[in-house]
């Protein structure tokens, strides 16, 4: 995020796009909610009518994979009425030329046909977002989950310094991240072209400081992206995975090509908590302690380093995951002997620039946010205040990509898949009451889809695409477009993943699980 | 920001223009009690247990909605305050439970702390009390109304922290009750359980289901640590036994989130006691997954990943890491990786 959660309570207009806020990132949606209730006004674009659209003073219910249309579209807008910020983009941004020749096609009759939003509504978005100074764009992975999602972010961004909605409280835009570490994992370089703080692996002064730190040789070539890995493994090449806490078979996008890619290594290794879909395909399983029974540190999505503290001694015989890897590495002839993750801390502290100032002490009570380069640094709530990364903001000219794989005669239901409120991707399945409270899952269909298929609440149905099918009770509801279907990723007893499309976008290998083609058909009970 | 002075019990005290009497107060060092009062939400100045003597002013005035003025002069104990102060507290816990013994709220109640502060007993007017139903229908949160002292809180938390407005204020006169809409169960209500309502309770009238009756206040352990279920980085409470987390409660003084959560982060942490944890090595033979040593597990990674590295090279394995797990081992796992196994093939569910 360039901004903060603080912040979410000094601006005067949300946008939120591809967000479902108040179930996947709860606390961020009760400070959207309370703000309307102060008279915050909220744009909401969305395919489905999420809680937050019933609240929005604008909702754009688009067509799935029509984020780039619609974006450009409103920036076609605030371009001919001439509402975009001239002096922000004269002096912190170039290539507005390229946008504009960019979206000039995107006229807004043309937009209204390919994402489904009535014109008059798209003048009133751009306007609104445009003329609202304080305004903040808020996204997530209804963004980035697609063919063309660094494309999808890139027209965000664009829209953001077209109206000068950067660098300032109140604005900014703001990715909110979907797993509690997801920032810190990416910060600390479990990423194969990235050393902690995203120094890269083929920059010779960067591989010559961690050799020296490290006191070994080290490969500047780039590694394998997950993808990349799974497809790998399918051919033979990758021969053993070393899988931390996570969980590919149920939330990786086509589980079944996963499981065969398990399968086709000589070695499996999976360290978790509990026996996952993925830990049935490992060959040894090494049982890590939970947050609460080890210190450590997780970033937040606003950047904010915070303590994770040991409450409770491991549980059985298990171990903290840090002294598990480092078992392994000194048994493989590589010493890392740490007594504590404070000791670790501080050497990621002293290779990684961005947290270079923060210590376990400083971070005692609040935090600290990053950018935190010297132990004298307040840490940074707001980015760009005075300059991008690069120096100046680079426009990109972006054309639409339709999704990988879309509805037809054989398979004629569009998939999207999500989170839902009282399940987090996994281990909440093991929590007594909220594993009571939705046990199993439920597909969002419309009404008039459920006429057609001859099924009401509670009915299961058999879904299918051309990778798997899955049972399912569904849910009738008009919160979905007729023709779409919406389900999570929490079951095994529903593996929705076996559904979702093997296609990434080509830069980030991010997999396209918000659309899908499959049929749905009645049948008996689960 | 203007200042204003002003004198408490006789202590001059400076506060910034529009802060209130109550908290002028405080900041002198006094002694007023509160229960509708909250710093973080609206003032209705409902429940008048922090009325003061102001000079000057007609009646009693309650000190959490009257702001402090220059040269106001402030008593917060005379015998008129405290004879009102008891008066209060006598209706209330007249139409209260007499059960202290076994309410999961002693040690940490605001009218238990009161009642024992100026010796208030219950039973001064022999009135009516309720007696409604416990309402225990749904998984997260049990509603005991007859402990309610209508303070308002709960509801004022539920609009203005989590901008809902689940429950409010239903019926009339002694009958006054916070309900959802049409005084349904809370299970069949629009309710999300994020259970802020929980936290600002400052009786026993609202408690977390899972740890009713597992702990008394003061055996719990608080032990702060930022929360495993969403990229808000909201910190919590552990609430600690005799080893066992018994539960979650949220921290005021967490940056994020304050004293608010999400039903995950309040009511989820128990999978960390799930009997379905795995508590030991597993080596699979024959198919079969059968419990090992650690060092017989360890050794067979290391020789296993070594034999590969010697056979195929370095780039023949690879490893995830976890967007779940802290920075200090997503940072140990890539070292391990790179400089240990000599490749780059290390990454994780970002892009996934």
């Amino acid at each position: 995020m360039t901004n903060s959660f603080a912040d979410y309570l000094n601006t005067d207009l949300f946008f939120v796009i591809g967000s479902n806020p108040t179930e996947a990132h709860p606390m961020a949606g009760a400070k959207i909610m309370s703000s309307l209730m102060n008279g915050t006004k909220l744009i909401v674009a969305d395919p489905r009518r999420i809680e937050l659209a019933d609240k929005a003073d604008i909702f754009l219910q688009l067509r799935p994979g029509t984020d780039i249309p619609l974006l450009n579209g409103l920036m076609h807008i605030i371009i001919k009425e001439n509402l975009h910020d001239q002096k922000f983009i004269e002096e912190r941004t170039e290539g507005i030329e390229d946008l504009k020749a960019a979206v000039e096609k995107f006229t807004p009759a043309r937009v209204s046909e390919m994402t489904g939003v009535p014109e008059n509504l798209l003048y009133d978005a751009a306007r609104l977002y445009a003329t609202t100074s304080k305004a903040m764009l808020c996204y997530t992975l209804g963004i980035t989950e697609h063919i063309c999602g660094v494309d999808n972010v890139m027209s965000v961004a664009n829209l953001a310094m077209l109206t000068g909605h950067l660098g300032r409280e109140g604005t900014g835009v703001n990715p909110q991240r979907g797993q509690n570490n997801v920032q810190g994992a990416c910060d600390m370089g479990a990423l194969p072209g990235d050393y902690p703080g995203y120094q890269k692996v083929v920059n010779p002064e960067v591989q010559a400081k961690f050799e020296k730190a490290w006191g070994v040789k080290l490969s500047n070539q780039p590694g394998l992206t997950i993808p990349d890995m799974m497809d790998a493994a399918v051919e033979g090449k990758l021969k053993a995975m070393y899988i931390l806490g996570e969980d590919p078979v149920l939330t990786d996008p086509d589980a079944n090509h996963i499981k065969k890619a398990l399968q086709s290594m000589d070695f499996v290794v999976v360290q978790e908590l509990f026996m996952s879909e993925t830990a049935k395909f490992a060959d040894v399983i090494l049982p890590g302690a939970s947050f609460t029974e080890k210190d450590g540190t997780f970033t937040s999505s606003e950047r904010r380093v915070q303590r994770v503290r040991k409450a409770i001694e491991p549980i059985g015989d298990t171990r903290p995951d840090w002294w598990i890897v480092c078992e392994v590495a000194k048994r493989m002839g590589y010493p890392m002997a740490y007594a504590h993750p404070e000791e670790i801390f501080n050497e990621l502290a002293s290779l990684t620039p961005s947290y270079g100032g923060i210590t376990y002490d400083r971070i005692e009570h609040c935090g600290l946010q990053w950018p935190c380069p010297t132990v004298d640094h307040p840490g940074t709530p707001i980015l760009h205040t005075k300059a991008f990364a690069r120096g100046k903001g680079l426009f990109k000219a972006i054309d639409h990509t339709p999704p990988a794989e879309m509805p037809d005669e054989e398979y004629p239901y569009l998939l999207s898949t999500g989170r839902i409120l009282y399940h987090y991707n996994v281990t909440t399945r093991y929590s007594s009451a909220l594993d009571a409270h939705r046990p199993e899952e439920a597909a969002m269909i419309h009404p008039a889809d459920a006429v057609m298929l001859g099924v009401g609440t509670g009915d299961t149905v058999q879904v299918t695409s051309r990778r798997g099918s899955v049972k399912t009770k569904v849910a009738v509801t008009d919160k979905v477009q007729s023709g779409m279907i919406w389900m999570s990723f929490h079951y095994r007893e529903t593996p929705t993943n076996e559904l979702t499309v093997n296609a990434f976008d080509p830069i980030s290998k991010t997999g396209e699980y918000k659309v899908a083609a499959v049929r749905i058909e009645k049948t008996s009970p689960m | 920001m203007p200042n204003v002075t002003l004198t408490v019990d006789g202590t001059q005290v400076t506060v910034p223009k529009g802060t209130t009497v109550v908290e002028a107060a405080w900041k002198a060092g006094a002694f007023v009690p509160t229960l509708c009062h909250d710093p973080e939400l609206s003032k209705p100045g409902a429940c008048r247990i922090c009325v003061v003597e102001v000079k000057g002013a007609r009646n009693l005035v309650a000190s959490c909605v009257t702001e402090a003025v220059e040269g106001m002069e402030v008593q917060t104990s005379t015998p008129a305050v405290i004879e009102a102060r008891k008066t209060i507290l006598e209706l209330m816990l007249d139409n209260h439970p007499e059960d202290c013994l076994t309410c999961h709220q002693a040690g940490d109640c605001k009218l238990q702390d009161y009642a024992y502060f100026y010796n208030v007993k219950p039973g001064a007017f022999g009135g009516e009390s309720h007696q409604y139903e416990l309402e225990d229908d749904n998984l997260f949160i049990v509603r005991n109304m007859n402990k309610c002292i209508l303070c308002g809180k709960c509801l004022r938390a539920c609009e203005e922290k989590q901008g809902r407005a689940v429950i409010d204020f239903a019926y009339r006169g002694f009958k006054t009750k916070v309900t959802t809409a049409l005084d349904q169960p809370l299970a069949d209500s629009v309710c999300v359980s994020c259970g802020s309502c929980v936290a600002v309770c400052p009786t026993g009238a609202l408690t977390e289901k899972a740890m009713l009756g597992k702990a008394r206040k003061w055996e719990i352990e608080k032990i702060r640590t930022t929360c495993p279920f969403c990229g808000v980085g909201c910190n919590l409470d552990l609430n600690v036994k005799g080893g066992k987390i018994l539960g979650a409660t949220s921290n005021p003084a967490s940056p994020t989130n304050g004293r608010d959560l999400c039903v995950k982060g309040r009511f989820g942490i128990d999978y960390v006691h799930s009997p379905k944890r795995l508590t030991k090595p597993l080596i699979k033979k024959n198919g079969a997954f059968v419990e090992s040593s650690w060092d017989e597990a360890l050794d067979l990674v290391a020789t296993k990943l070594g034999e590969i590295k010697n056979k195929f090279g370095s780039d023949a394995i690879a490893a995830l890491s976890s967007a779940r797990c802290t920075n200090e081992d997503n940072y140990v796992m890539q070292k391990f990786v790179r400089a240990g196994i000599g490749t780059n093939n290390v990454d994780h569910c970002a892009r996934t």
